[in-house]
C-alpha cells in the first residue's frame, strides 16, 4: 500500500522512537492532539507524555529547550507548527544551536522540523520557504525533501545526526504525493543529491515541492523531442555541488528552480558555483525559475501568479533547449 | 541553616560553628580567586593589549557565583552567565585555561573561536553562554528536562542579571520550566544597571522576585553581598527542585561595582553609589566575620591571598605560553568531523 509523504515523515520518527529511547518530540499542540498535521497522530497514546512533550506556545522556549536537551545527550526533535513561526526561535538556532560545536565542541544533535510552502491558501504567514535563512548560516543542516522515500529516509539520517538539522516539509506534499517504500529499515544520507530524471539536453536544478513541477515539465516537453535531466538538492546545507555540476557538464545548459523568492535564493549560489567551476561547459545563460521578491499572497489569482508551475517552467525551459 | 547564619556567633553550637568556617573559607578562596583572576584581566592584561576584546568583570558580585555553585553535585547542570567567573573554579576549570580563553589562545576553553566568558565544558556540565542575554534561559530548562528525563535527580542552574529578565526568552524559558515543573534553580545577579540602563528603566516591578508569583514559582531576596545568605537561599532552591516540585527564583541584590565592561567608566552611575557600595564589599564583609566569629585568623586569609596571586600567576605565565590557534583549522569543527 503506498505510503504518504506525512505518512513517511510519521514512519521515520517512530522508528527512530523505538530505536532509540533517548529520542524525543516536543513542540505545539504535538501530543494529544497529534500535530497541526497530525505528523505525531498516536504518538502520545503509544509513547506516553513523557516522550511527546506539548509545549506552550514559545518557538523560542522549543528550540532552546531542544537545545539544552541536546546537550544533555538526548535527541529530540522539535516541531515548529508552521515553518513561518520558525522566526520566533531565530537567535536559538542560529546563534546557539549552529555555533556550539564550533565555539565549544558541544555537540547539539536536534531535529526542528517545519512545514513550509504555499499553494494551499495559507497566506502571507502560512506559506513561506525560510529555508535561506538557515542556509546562510555556519552549523546548521537543511534537509529539504520531496519525495515519501526521502522525507522517511532523511528524517532518520537528521534525528541520527550529532548537528542541528532544520527539516522543512513542504505541506503541499503532505498527502498529495505517496509512493510504496521499502518494508526494511532505510536511511537517506544528508548532504547527498540526486538525479531524478536523466537527460541530454538540459538540467533542471530544484528542491521540495517544485521537483514535481520540474518533473511535469520534462514530461511535457519531452514529447517535443527535448531530453531533460532533473537533479533534485534533497539537502540545501551542506550543498551538493558535485552532482550540479557533472549534470550541468553533461548538459551544457541549467534552469534553476525554487518555490522560494528570488533574490538570496540557493538559485544564485548555485549559479556563481556554475560559473567559477565549469563555466566552459555552459553553452547558454543560466535560467532561473522563482517566486517573486514578494511575501506570499493570499488571494488565489495573487499566489497563482507569485508560485512558479508548469506552465512557467515549460516556457523558459524550452527557451533555454532552443538557445 | 538560614536562622544560624544570622544569629550572633554565640548562639552556636560547635559543630555548626566548624561547618560555617569551613564553607566560609571555601567562599572566601574563590571569591578572592574571581577578584585576583578578573583583576588581573582588566587592569593588566587588558591594558598590556594581551587580552584582545571586550572584559566584563563581576567585581563586587563575586558571592553570588560562589555562594550558589558550591552547592552544585556532579550531575547537576550550571549556566554561568558573563559575571560568574569563579562558577567556572568551583567546577573544576583550570584556571590557566580560562587567561588562555581570554587571550585568545589555543589552550582556552574554546580553542581561540569566542573570547572573555563566552566559555563551557560539557564534560564539566557547565554551558557556555552566547551574548544574547537569557538565551540560556530556555537551554537550562531544556537540560532540567533532559535530567529528569534520565532519571536523575540532578538540577540546572541558571544565570543572569537584572536586564535579562525583560528578554522574551527568560519569560519562554521560566514558563516552560515552571508549567513541566523542571528542576531549574534560577540565580539572578540584580546589579541594578544593565550596561547605562538603570533597574527602573527595565521593568515596573520593584524586584526581579516580583515576577516568580506571576509563573506561580517560589521566589526570594537576598543580599547577593553575602555569600552565606546566597548560599543558604541557593540551598533552599536546590531543595525544592531536586524535590521535584519545579523552579525556584533566588533575586541576589547586589552592585555592579564597575562599568558594563572594562571600556566602560560608568559616568551614569552616581558616584555616591559607588561610594556605599564599596562598604559593602563582599569579600572585606566576609573577612571581617569570619575575624570576629574567630573562623579564621588575619595571617590565614593573607596566606590565601598570596597563595592566589601564586597560583594566578603561575597560572597567566602557562597562558602565555599557550600559542594563537593554527589558522589551518579555521574550517575545522563546524560540523562534526567524519
Amino acid at each position: 500500500m503506498p505510503t504518504t509523504y506525512l505518512e513517511a515523515i510519521r514512519e521515520g520518527l517512530w522508528e527512530e522512537m523505538e530505536r532509540d529511547p533517548n529520542v524525543f518530540v516536543l513542540g505545539e499542540d504535538v501530543g494529544v492532539y497529534g500535530g497541526a498535521f497530525k505528523v505525531t497522530d498516536g504518538f502520545i497514546q503509544h509513547f506516553g507524555a513523557r516522550r511527546v512533550v506539548d509545549t506552550p506556545i514559545s518557538e523560542s522556549g522549543i528550540v532552546g529547550a531542544a537545545i539544552g536537551a541536546g546537550l544533555m545527550g538526548l535527541r529530540p526533535v522539535a516541531e515548529m507548527q508552521f515553518a513561518d513561526f520558525i522566526s520566533c526561535g531565530f537567535d536559538q538556532i542560529v546563534n546557539f544551536a549552529a555555533k556550539c560545536r564550533y565555539r565549544w565542541n558541544a555537540p547539539v544533535p536536534i531535529v526542528v522540523r517545519a512545514p513550509s510552502g504555499g499553494g494551499i491558501h495559507g497566506g502571507p504567514f502560512h506559506s513561506q520557504n525560510p529555508e535561506m535563512w538557515f542556509v546562510r548560516t555556519p552549523g546548521l543542516k537543511v534537509v529539504c525533501p520531496a519525495t515519501a522515500y526521502d522525507a522517511k529516509g532523511l528524517i532518520k539520517s537528521a534525528v541520527r545526526d550529532n548537528d542541528p538539522v532544520i527539516f522543512f516539509e513542504h505541506k503541499g506534499l503532505y498527502r498529495r504525493i505517496k509512493e510504496d517504500l521499502p518494508a526494511g529499515e532505510y536511511t537517506v544520507p544528508i548532504g547527498k543529491a540526486k538525479v531524478v530524471r536523466e537527460g541530454r539536453d538540459l538540467t533542471i536544478v530544484t528542491y521540495g515541492a517544485m521537483l514535481w513541477t520540474a518533473l511535469d515539465a520534462a514530461d511535457e516537453l519531452a514529447r517535443e523531442g527535448a531530453s531533460i535531466e532533473v537533479v533534485d538538492l534533497r539537502t540545501l546545507l551542506p550543498l551538493d555541488r558535485e552532482t550540479v555540476l557533472a549534470s550541468v557538464k553533461k548538459t551544457s545548459k541549467v534552469l534553476l528552480l525554487h518555490e522560494d523568492t528570488r533574490t538570496g535564493g540557493i538559485a544564485g549560489e548555485l549559479a556563481v558555483s556554475i560559473t567559477e567551476s565549469i563555466f566552459e561547459y555552459l553553452d547558454a545563460p543560466i535560467v532561473r525559475v522563482t517566486a517573486p521578491d514578494t511575501p506570499v499572497p493570499f488571494s488565489p489569482t495573487l499566489e497563482e501568479a507569485f508560485l512558479p508551475n508548469t506552465a512557467k517552467v515549460i516556457e523558459k525551459a524550452r527557451w533555454l533547449w532552443r538557445y | 541553616m538560614s536562622a544560624l547564619l544570622t544569629a550572633g556567633p554565640v548562639r552556636q553550637t560547635r559543630e555548626n560553628d566548624q561547618k560555617l568556617a569551613a564553607l566560609a573559607a571555601r567562599c572566601h578562596y574563590y571569591m578572592a580567586l574571581m577578584r585576583e583572576a578578573e583583576d588581573r584581566i582588566e587592569r593588566k592584561l587588558y591594558r598590556q593589549g594581551k587580552v584582545v576584546g571586550g572584559v566584563y568583570v563581576g567585581r563586587g558580585q563575586e558571592a553570588i557565583p560562589v555562594g550558589s555553585a558550591l552547592h552544585a553535585l556532579p550531575d547537576d547542570v550550571l549556566f554561568p552567565s558573563h559575571r560568574d567567573m569563579a562558577v567556572l573554579f568551583i567546577r573544576g576549570v583550570p584556571l590557566g585555561r580560562v587567561f588562555a580563553q581570554y587571550m585568545g589562545r589555543v589552550d582556552g576553553l574554546t580553542r581561540g573561536r569566542d573570547g572573555n566568558m563566552h566559555m563551557g565544558d560539557i564534560h564539566l556540565r557547565v554551558v557556555s553562554i552566547i551574548s544574547a542575554l537569557a538565551a540560556t534561559v530556555p537551554v537550562a530548562a531544556g537540560a532540567a528536562l533532559a535530567l529528569k528525563y534520565q532519571g536523575k535527580d540532578g538540577v540546572a542552574f541558571c544565570y543572569f542579571g537584572d536586564g535579562a529578565t525583560s528578554r522574551g526568552d527568560w519569560h519562554e524559558g521560566v514558563n516552560l520550566a515552571t508549567v513541566q515543573k523542571l528542576p531549574v534553580v534560577f540565580i539572578c545577579n540584580n546589579n541594578q544597571y544593565a550596561y547605562s540602563t538603570p533597574l527602573e528603566l527595565q521593568m515596573a516591578c520593584a524586584n526581579v522576585a516580583d515576577r516568580g508569583p506571576a509563573y506561580n514559582m517560589p521566589a526570594e531576596i537576598v543580599d547577593g553581598n553575602d555569600p552565606l545568605a546566597v548560599y543558604d537561599a541557593t540551598g533552599r532552591g536546590v531543595a525544592h527542585a531536586r524535590a521535584g516540585l519545579g523552579p525556584y527564583l533566588v533575586e541576589c541584590k547586589t552592585f555592579r561595582m564597575t562599568g558594563h565592561s572594562a571600556h566602560d567608566a560608568a559616568h551614569y552611575v552616581p558616584p555616591e553609589l559607588f561610594e556605599q557600595w564599596e562598604k559593602r564589599d563582599p569579600i572585606q564583609l566576609l573577612e571581617a566575620r569570619m575575624l570576629e566569629n574567630g573562623w579564621a585568623g588575619r595571617e590565614a586569609l593573607d596566606a590565601t591571598h598570596a597563595r592566589i596571586r601564586q597560583e594566578v600567576d603561575e597560572a597567566v605565565a602557562w597562558a602565555e605560553q599557550s600559542p594563537y590557534p593554527d589558522p589551518a583549522t579555521l574550517l575545522d569543527d563546524v560540523y562534526e568531523q567524519p
